[in-house]
């Protein structure tokens, strides 16, 4: 098959330099694979045009599932036939990304046969991504992919696949197990993952410190961030030793300090834990030095997404330190009753972060039956149209009584 | 069909990660102490028991055949006993307990053709979504200009040379697959005009009400056109987001000799010094060049050259800019400051300088 590789003047060219080139992956593919080498001639013909050629995804997937396959169709069919259906395959990643090599052998051997030898190791929210395939393989695909313990991830308005951090599998600054958390929340939530029943996508991001490798904080309906409540652990001997080795404390450790509360003297760091900001800069300088306290926990946060489609969103906290302990019923709980106002109220296509902006974070936080604290605000209103919900009436016979 | 009689196995989860842990690193769980970077893309991990762990991080393109993925594989049993990881940003990592491994290891995937780098001070692989490989709402490509841009600054990432990490992301629309805003640089696909509506096939093919409630600016209303039900956009509401084509095929916002890439900057996600930030604005519009898109090229490494000219260490580029201003970000780096970088969306008023805190 290799001879009959289109000509691709175009996408040649990024195949110089020295970064991996998509390029030669598609054309590796090529070798074994008729919708590889349609797919070098529709690309390059984009290149060309400067448009892309896919129509919008046709509702395909497997039996009694709604997520986790994408359709997709080539809109120049006649001149791509092995392109004109290019569905992909989402299947969920192991928390953490670890692999064995048998593992990921079997998989490739599901997709040399089935599909177009393409992949994305991963997509954005996390998923193995298989690129390309019919839809009379979709079934096929699902029935392989579980004989291998493999399963679909969440595409569409669902629960969409979790994701985590590697956290204590090798980082010491993990504050909880985010991979257990991640994998437990996964297994809990198939039926939400698999069949979408929700105004819009839904996602859990886990990261094991606040530096949030994940990107939680920015991406996820619910951002789970390990943090701690206690001191920071410091081994005075070890940050002399930094300092040695020509670490200037005061420029680029304190300087940096949003919270103030670091002193050095040339021989002893001084940290007023009251006021520190677990913001990880320090740690992240000496992590020999200075770890984590051992009281140690998370910071859950809802609603942060991309601008589609009343503007972009962070995170904000609505759990300032929660105790992830097994089999995490408290937060359970808590998705129970987000999920049940957001599904009754929310409107098609409203991330529940615009949905909280719509009803009013208060209104939602009484929904939802969570205490407003002063952790979730940076700072209290501004504006004075304040909806008062209470009111005193005349000749009432308890006087001064809040009526409501 | 199956056969109904036929046992269907469905809702089984991924599997359990338990058993994809290399021996050392099941051993060690929770128990690490610190780590150390041994040289640029080699990290070295070292648990409370003293055992050792050597990390080597690899670049690899988001998008990789089965071939490679085989070539990958046949290194991992090489020199992992088997095991291997890929990290959040396309990058694939193996870990052993033998320092003597990591060169040999080195060697062998330069063979392939993937550099090791990727940690500390440096640019580490580009998230980004799909563009014209794979998407239909894509305004530009995604996997190309990630490619030059990559080759463009590979020497920060073979080499922790920068004032602190930079974290680059392409979304080739604004719907953003791959949650780009908060990066240091991001790189954009833009439409710059309204929808083309087919007027045709749109009752056909979109229920009206979704359409119509689909813009962020209310510019889209149910309307007849040529005796068929369709709807009406107000073009000049219209901010070219592509909500609407997104719900409904017939609002195509794809064009070719309008659609480009804008450049933003600034954000991050950590909340390591900085609380996270949005990033902005930089460069509104740069044409759709393939194959190598030179002036999207240039411009990164444009601003990233001056951040690491100038900025003090452990500085992203987002806090570099907040010490010395925005007026002076487009000074340095040349770039022309115009009307649309003021925002004028929901909230525009908080983006205002509201101070008389200027540097001259």
């Amino acid at each position: 098959m290799a001879d009959k590789l289109p000509p691709t003047p175009k996408l040649d060219e990024l195949e110089k330099g020295p970064w991996p080139s998509f390029v030669s992956e598609i054309k590796m593919a090529a070798k074994s694979s008729l919708a590889s080498q349609d797919l070098l001639g529709l690309l390059e013909r984009s290149y060309n045009e400067k448009i892309g050629h896919w129509k919008h995804g046709g509702i395909v997937g497997v039996l009694g599932y709604g997520g986790g396959v994408i359709g997709r169709y080539c809109d120049l069919p006649a001149e791509f036939p092995n392109v004109s259906h290019f569905h992909t395959v989402r299947v969920n990643q192991p928390a953490g990304w670890y692999y064995k090599t048998d593992a990921l052998r079997k998989i490739c051997d599901i997709w040399e046969k089935r599909g177009s030898g393409l992949t994305n190791m991963h997509g954005s929210t996390g998923d193995i991504i298989l690129l390309g395939t019919r839809t009379d393989e979709l079934e096929p695909i699902f029935a392989e992919l579980t004989a291998i313990g493999f399963d679909l991830g969440g595409s569409g308005s669902d629960v969409r696949t979790p994701s985590c951090c590697l956290g204590k599998s090798r980082c010491e600054w993990a504050c909880y197990d985010t991979m257990a958390l991640t994998h437990d929340l996964t297994q809990s939530f198939q039926d939400e993952l698999h069949r979408p029943a929700f105004p819009y996508k839904f996602k859990f991001k886990m990261s094991g410190c606040p530096n949030d490798c994940v990107a939680s904080v920015a991406r996820a309906d619910i951002s789970i961030i390990g943090t701690w409540r206690d001191n920071i652990r410091v081994n005075q001997d070890a940050v002399l030793e930094y300092t040695k080795n020509g670490l200037n404390i005061q420029k680029e450790v304190i300087a940096f300090c949003p919270g103030k509360c670091m002193e050095w003297d040339g021989k002893q760091l001084d940290i007023d834990n009251s006021t520190c900001r677990r913001c990880m800069h320090c740690i992240n300088v000496m992590p020999k030095a200075l770890r984590p306290g051992k009281d140690t926990g998370a910071t859950v946060l809802i609603g942060s997404k991309a601008p589609i489609i009343e503007g972009a969103l962070l995170s904000s906290v609505l759990i300032p330190f929660w105790k992830p302990v097994a089999p995490y019923t408290d937060l359970k709980d808590l998705m129970g009753r987000i999920w049940e106002i957001w599904c009754e109220e929310g409107k098609n296509r409203e991330r529940i972060g615009e949905f909280i902006q719509r009803m009013g974070m208060g209104n939602f936080l009484e929904t939802i039956g969570v205490e407003p604290i002063p952790e979730m605000v940076a700072h209290p209103r501004e504006n004075p149209y304040v909806f008062y919900e209470e009111y005193l009436v005349e000749d009432d016979e308890e006087e001064g009584q809040d009526k409501n | 069909m199956p056969e109904p009689t036929r046992k269907r196995v469905t809702d089984i989860g991924p599997p359990h990660y338990e058993q994809f842990l290399p021996p050392a690193i099941k051993e060690n769980y929770g128990k690490w102490l610190y780590h150390e970077f041994v040289k640029p893309g080699v990290l070295m991990h070292v648990s409370e028991s003293g055992a050792k762990l050597f990390t080597v991080r690899a670049g690899g393109s988001r998008l990789m055949s089965i071939q490679k993925i085989r070539m990958i594989c046949d290194l991992a049993d090489k020199y992992c006993g088997g095991y291997l990881r890929f990290t959040s940003r396309h990058n694939i990592e193996f870990m052993f307990t033998d320092p003597t491994q990591i060169d040999p290891l080195i060697a062998d995937l330069a063979k392939i053709g993937h550099p090791v780098g990727g940690t500390g001070r440096s640019i580490t692989s580009i998230v980004h979504t799909q563009g014209w490989v794979h998407c239909h709402s894509a305004a530009t490509d995604a996997s190309g200009i990630v490619k030059s841009v990559m080759d463009g600054v590979i020497e920060h990432f073979t080499h922790s040379d920068l004032p602190a990490k930079c974290r680059i992301a392409l979304a080739c629309c604004l719907n953003m697959c791959g949650a780009v805003h908060c990066s240091d640089i991001a790189i954009l696909g833009i439409h710059r005009r309204p929808p083309k509506i087919d007027h045709a096939n749109l009752k056909k093919t979109c229920e009206i009400p979704n359409v119509s409630a689909s813009c962020p600016t209310a510019a889209i209303r149910p309307g007849t056109v040529d005796g068929m039900p369709s709807v009406v956009v107000e073009e000049d509401r219209c901010m070219f987001c592509a909500n609407c084509y997104t719900v409904c095929p017939s609002m195509k916002l794809n064009d070719p000799l309008n659609d480009g890439v804008s450049i933003w900057v600034g954000g991050k996600v950590s909340n390591a010094r900085h609380e996270p930030m949005f990033s902005k604005l930089a460069i509104p519009y740069l044409p759709n060049n393939p194959p190598r898109w030179p002036e999207v090229t240039d411009a990164i490494i444009n601003i990233i050259n001056v951040w690491k000219g100038h900025a003090r260490k452990n500085e992203r580029l987002g806090e570099w800019i907040e010490r010395i201003g925005w007026p002076r970000f487009f000074q340095m780096t040349g770039i022309q400051f115009e009307k649309l970088h003021i925002d004028d969306f929901k909230h525009a008023g908080l983006t205002f300088k509201r101070s008389a805190h200027l540097m001259f």
